[in-house]
């Protein structure tokens, strides 16, 4: 089975405390520590597994600039064999659909049977594995988390659905799955990994290599933008218990044994 | 004036709680913007879904289908094309089928998509819809534009758009059954069956006092320091996602939308950040401990009572002295 994963390079939740910059209209990106999208390596990882049981070859692309090749040679020493950098000026404040058209076209030039996603990254909104099925016009199933290949033309896929409870549904190939974290343990990358990986030549691709026009992406072709960030004014927020270890446990004791807690 | 359709999501013939959110926030695109209720489904339960939203809508149009009797977003998203306008507004919930039908609808309807959307502060020029989004986990939030010129499929959050109580409902609507434009409904996904979750050996959904462990707990090894908590304070141990993720803990002990909702009096969030999903699984309004060393998770803006500390160091000395009481 032939699988390209999309993944992308993000600020890592949990090692950054995010801080707006002096302007107040944009995250202070200094000091930020970046790493792949956490759910994509669930999709990475289950790619490399349906490969070790049915044969084929794992690619994986991203739609980013220069420092996103780290990602992509990243993934590949977890063993996707094969990376590609979506990378032009012009891409620069796509919107979900322009991202998911610069995957399109590169989708197109290759021959693959499943295109995996990760559920969701670091904008929370969900939305480029599903465009890409529609665009591509064929199946999607978002937040999968069980994979099982029944024959060459279809899968068995279970979906991650309210209360833990799980979807399952047949889905004919090629198909867009879009994968939840838990779906199986990403395995370590260690440093070794990477260095087995560094001279891999990985190809750089642009607007004019993949046949887009310009226009049709990046922020000339987004019909959705961001104007800025801001941390919301949710009033009061929490009590902060403040002083010494031994002074906040005194007043949490006193609270927890008003609310019926102890 | 802008056109407005909403998907209502239902189950054994119950629209879900986010039916009367949608006109909630079409009020917030534009004052006074009416919404049309798009409800699909098959027989008597959906005709008692249907007759059920004329209280909120004025105009429901139904879909009647056998094929439509199981929400498969795949077909329903073929339907919507057939019957959503060009240049239309149409809302969905962000919820897991939310998820599965929009980013699609919007390309086939050519339209622009806003996924998640938390406010609106309606529309500029009368095609730039202005609205609200949150991005890296709920850490920031972002002002967004949306050009409207060609429709937007947009998904809500379930439950921030909750209508003032006292809100009347009495539209006094009527039903359009518009089956017949349903079109093809041939799709490549078929749904086979529901898996049920299953039962852990603990129910969580039953204890007053949760002990709730998320990131912050860092290692499996440090389950423990919770387990000793929760046993000196008569409570039981849950958690957040990334927890059953790593498998640490079961999934019967996940609280949030794709696990269990509960409704303890009292919720101690020990290293939790704080996502919608992990709240969307807390009800009835519990006392809310947040114990974090990140000053800055978006925990402490819900949390009634906020601490700035390592969970690991600090457990254990809680615990300590919870048990000299």
């Amino acid at each position: 089975m032939e699988i390209l994963v999309c993944v992308k390079r993000v600020p890592d939740t949990a090692e950054n405390e995010f801080e707006l910059n002096s302007e107040g209209n944009d995250l202070d990106r200094d000091d930020l520590v970046y790493s792949v999208n956490e759910w994509d390596n669930y999709a990475v990882e289950e790619a490399i597994q349906i490969v070790d049981r049915v044969g084929g070859s794992v690619t994986v692309a991203t739609v980013g600039d220069e420092e996103s090749e780290e990602i992509l040679r990243r993934e590949m020493a977890m063993g996707a064999n094969n990376g590609v950098l979506l990378s032009d000026d012009a891409f620069e404040g796509s919107d979900g659909k322009g991202v998911a058209a610069i995957l399109k076209s590169e989708i197109d030039s290759g021959n693959y049977d499943l295109i995996m996603t990760g559920a969701q990254a670091d904008e929370g909104a969900a939305q480029v594995g599903g465009m890409l099925a529609a665009m591509l016009d064929v199946p999607y199933a978002s937040l999968v988390n069980k994979i099982e290949v029944v024959d060459d033309k279809k899968l068995k896929v279970g979906r991650e659905i309210e209360g833990g409870n799980q979807e399952m549904s047949e889905i004919e190939l090629p198909c867009v799955l879009s994968i939840q974290t838990g779906i199986n343990e990403p395995r370590y990358v260690g440093i070794r990994g990477i260095r087995k990986v560094a001279k891999l030549e990985i190809p750089v691709k642009g607007a004019s290599d993949l046949g887009l026009d310009e226009g049709s992406v990046g922020n000339a072709g987004a019909k959705v933008k961001r104007v800025d960030y801001f941390v919301p004014d949710l009033g009061e927020g929490a009590e902060m218990l403040e002083g010494s270890t031994d002074e906040i446990i005194e007043q949490l004791i006193e609270k927890l044994k008003a609310k019926g807690g102890l | 004036m802008a056109e407005i359709y909403a998907y209502i999501p239902h189950s054994s013939g119950v629209a879900d709680d986010t039916a009367l959110e949608f006109p909630v926030a079409a009020g917030k695109i534009e004052p006074g913007a009416s919404v049309t209720a798009i409800v699909t489904g098959s027989g008597a339960d959906l005709d008692k879904v249907a007759e059920s939203l004329t209280s909120a809508y004025k105009e429901v149009i139904k879909i009647d289908n056998e094929a439509l009797a199981y929400p498969n977003a795949e077909i329903i998203r073929k339907v919507l094309c057939n019957i959503v306008p060009k240049g239309a507004i149409f809302l969905a919930a962000n919820d897991t089928f939310g998820m599965d039908l929009a980013p699609g609808l919007s390309i086939k309807l050519d339209a622009a998509f806003a996924a998640d959307v938390v406010d609106f502060e309606g529309i500029d020029g009368g095609s730039t819809l202005k609205l609200v989004r949150q991005e890296l986990g709920g850490a920031v939030s972002t002002h967004v534009t949306c050009d409207i010129s060609s429709g937007a499929v947009i998904t809500i959050r379930p439950g921030v758009f909750a209508p003032a109580e006292e809100a009347e409902k009495a539209a006094g609507g009527s039903v359009t059954d518009k089956s017949g434009e349903a079109g093809d409904l041939s799709v490549k996904r078929r749904f086979l069956e529901i898996v049920e979750a299953e039962a852990g050996d603990v129910d969580i959904t039953k204890s007053d006092v949760l002990v709730s462990v998320g990131r912050g707990i860092e290692g499996e090894e440090n389950i423990e320091i919770a387990e000793e908590l929760a046993e000196a304070m008569n409570a039981v141990v849950s958690c957040s996602r990334p927890i059953v993720d790593a498998k640490w803990l079961e999934k019967s002990r996940q609280v949030g939308t794709s696990g269990q909702t509960v409704k303890p009096k009292v919720y101690m969030a020990m290293g939790i950040s704080g996502s919608f999903q992990h709240l969307g699984g807390l009800k009835g309004n519990p006392f809310i401990v947040a114990v974090n060393k990140n000053p800055k998770a978006p925990i402490f803006q819900v949390a009634d009572v906020g601490i700035v500390e390592d969970i690991l160091e600090f457990m254990p000395e809680l615990t300590e002295k919870i048990k000299e009481l």
